[in-house]
């Protein structure tokens, strides 16, 4: 009897790493080791265009990859911020009014944030370029109300570029907000309002504050992937709004040079890590997930 | 949980005709209500903006190659939805690979939320972020570090040196699954009770049959939205599969990203649009299969 309940729970400690096994294996062969074959492409050199890039600590390449390509990294992150508070600032009336004034509708509603990106990401963003195309209607109303002029355009414009980034990662900040927003105990509420607060008081004291892990979360999810972006910076911008991801894409795919597109990968992903973690010190949120 | 709770507030509520969200009625608050309604309701419109595009101009009837500028009215494309035969097989590779995918990513990503959830063991927390991590890393760097790996050989692959294509996007594909299933089934478990199972093996049931007929019932709705989740991922990923695919194999997605520089035909919109009323077909059944779910089980 002993002896089964020692083998039990010598299988019950073993248990989580059979469970484990497989999917930290595939994370580690396929997430974890790609960054270190990355990293040691970005320290590689090519002695010419068609050569294999040879390991022998090249540092140079980080050099190249900040001082030729610094403006795009400023404009990535300048979009991806502005698209970050600009999704914000449309998600949280969305998320406000579904948690608390959804009623009977809140899973339908919550399903209509989610309809529109059943369709594909690209599919999308072509669409954005018909809508703000210079023969469409947007730009022809905006022509005769004055705000552009008669050759006023807003497709390839930096303010293009950002509205794609802020519409195709939307949702990701509508859900999380709303999560955060729907734990919130309407007593609490209550209580502030018995305190003599008024809506808004209420709002700013107790409502926007037990939201803020939702808040972050939703900038997360809105700013990483805005960040790395290429897709709208190809379709709805210029040569002049390129973005990293443009980079990135470009040195790997176009012109391939292997060493520098992994420098400027790696370095991009070490300061969107830096600028989370910075965030998560400020909020003072430390669970991510 | 919360009917109860506003069935049980404080009778002051009732009174005071407040809503859930601490809005009395006086007339401030009725506009400041109004604001936000419609703030809310411009942000649903902003949403359905390009989708309403995206099935107009499937009823469009192009001049030239460009399904760009609205020119007349036509069924044809909608009689002809096939009528890319390159663009069909790009969308049915895209469908092979999202179901092989998250079908595999389903399984591993299931254990792994499964183990965090119901044992304690010393390195949980590292396990935890180990997981995490891939959630925070932006695409273009997953797709560039996986192409890094496969110009190679390497130990870690058997020094197996893979050939780009349909095995490479597999992988790539299930490697950023693994992670939002192991999140998404975590999240719907954590308040599972667990003493069902030592209630089962109490009862002689062997841990296999356990885990078949108790645990494995009561967590399928989870594993399922994961399931949903990981196929919608990997369907409509671009930016990775992009970096992985190689010249010869093309999914939906890459196949109109190369072709958008020469055209875009009005059959990339159908097909969009297709799949648009099928997914709500899907989901509106799904939340209709949940309710009567809930109701048979009493919740």
């Amino acid at each position: 009897m002993i002896e089964r309940d020692d083998q039990g729970r010598k299988v019950a400690r073993r248990a989580p790493w059979f469970l484990l096994g497989p999917g930290l294996l595939f994370l580690v062969a396929f997430f974890f080791f790609p960054l270190y074959t990355l990293g040691r492409m970005a320290l590689s050199s090519r002695p010419s265009r068609f050569a294999n890039p040879v390991f022998d600590w090249q540092w140079s390449n980080f050099n190249s990859a900040f001082s030729r390509y610094g403006g795009q990294f400023t404009r990535s992150f300048l979009y991806a911020a502005l698209a970050t508070v600009l999704a914000l600032v449309i998600a949280y009336p969305l998320a406000y009014v579904i948690a608390f004034r959804g009623g009977r509708f809140k899973n339908a509603l919550l399903g209509l944030v989610v309809v529109p990106f059943f369709t594909n990401f690209l599919i999308r963003t072509l669409a954005w370029k018909t809508i703000l195309g210079d023969q469409g209607s947007v730009v022809g109303f905006f022509r005769s109300m004055g705000v552009l002029s008669s050759s006023g355009t807003l497709l390839r414009t930096p303010l293009a570029v950002i509205g794609g980034l802020t519409y195709n990662f939307l949702p990701f900040m509508v859900l999380p907000i709303y999560v955060a927003l729907e734990k919130i105990d309407p007593r609490l509420v209550d209580a502030a309002r018995d305190l003599y607060s008024n809506t808004w008081r209420a709002f700013r004291k107790v409502v926007f504050p037990l939201s803020l892990p939702g808040v972050f979360a939703g900038s997360l999810l809105v700013f990483i992937p805005a960040a790395g972006d290429f897709v709208n910076a190809y379709y709805l911008g210029n040569s002049q709004t390129s973005m990293i991801g443009n980079v990135v894409q470009n040195q790997f795919l176009v012109q391939v040079d292997y060493p520098v597109a992994a420098a400027l990968s790696f370095v991009f992903m070490a300061i969107v890590m830096v600028i989370v973690i910075a965030y998560a010190r400020v909020l003072g949120t430390e669970d991510i997930a | 949980m919360s009917v109860v709770t506003t069935a049980s507030g404080p009778s002051g509520r009732a009174k005071r005709a407040s809503m859930p969200d601490g809005t009395v009625m006086s007339k401030g608050g009725r506009v400041g209500r109004m604001v936000v309604n419609v703030a809310a309701g411009a942000s649903l419109l902003y949403l359905f903006l390009p989708i309403f595009v995206i099935v107009a101009f499937s009823f469009n009837q192009p001049k030239g190659k460009f399904n760009a500028v609205w020119q007349n009215f036509t069924f044809q494309n909608w009689m002809h939805p096939f009528a890319d035969s390159a663009l069909v097989d790009a969308l049915l590779l895209s469908l092979k690979i999202a179901l092989l995918a998250s079908a595999i990513a389903t399984v591993l990503g299931t254990f792994v939320a499964i183990a965090l959830v119901r044992y304690r063991f010393r390195a949980s927390s590292f396990v935890n972020f180990l997981v995490v991590i891939p959630l925070t890393a932006p695409e273009i760097v997953l797709g560039a570090s996986l192409l890094t790996l496969f110009l190679e050989p390497h130990l870690i692959t058997f020094n197996h040196q893979f050939a780009l294509g349909f095995g490479t996007i597999l992988i790539a594909h299930i490697m950023f699954c693994v992670s939002y299933v192991a999140m998404t089934v975590k999240a719907r478990i954590r308040g599972f009770d667990w003493s069902l199972e030592d209630a089962a093996m109490d009862l002689g049931a062997n841990p296999t049959r356990t885990f078949m007929r108790v645990t494995l019932p009561l967590i399928t709705p989870g594993i399922f939205a994961a399931f949903l989740l990981s196929f919608a991922l990997s369907i409509d990923d671009f930016i990775i599969t992009y970096f992985v695919s190689g010249p010869s194999t093309t999914t939906f997605p890459v196949r109109i990203f190369g072709q958008s520089r020469v055209a875009t035909p009005p059959q990339i919109n159908v097909l969009a649009s297709m799949i648009l009323f099928g997914s709500i077909a899907v989901m509106a059944i799904g939340s209709w299969l949940g309710q009567r779910r809930a109701r048979r089980l009493g919740i």
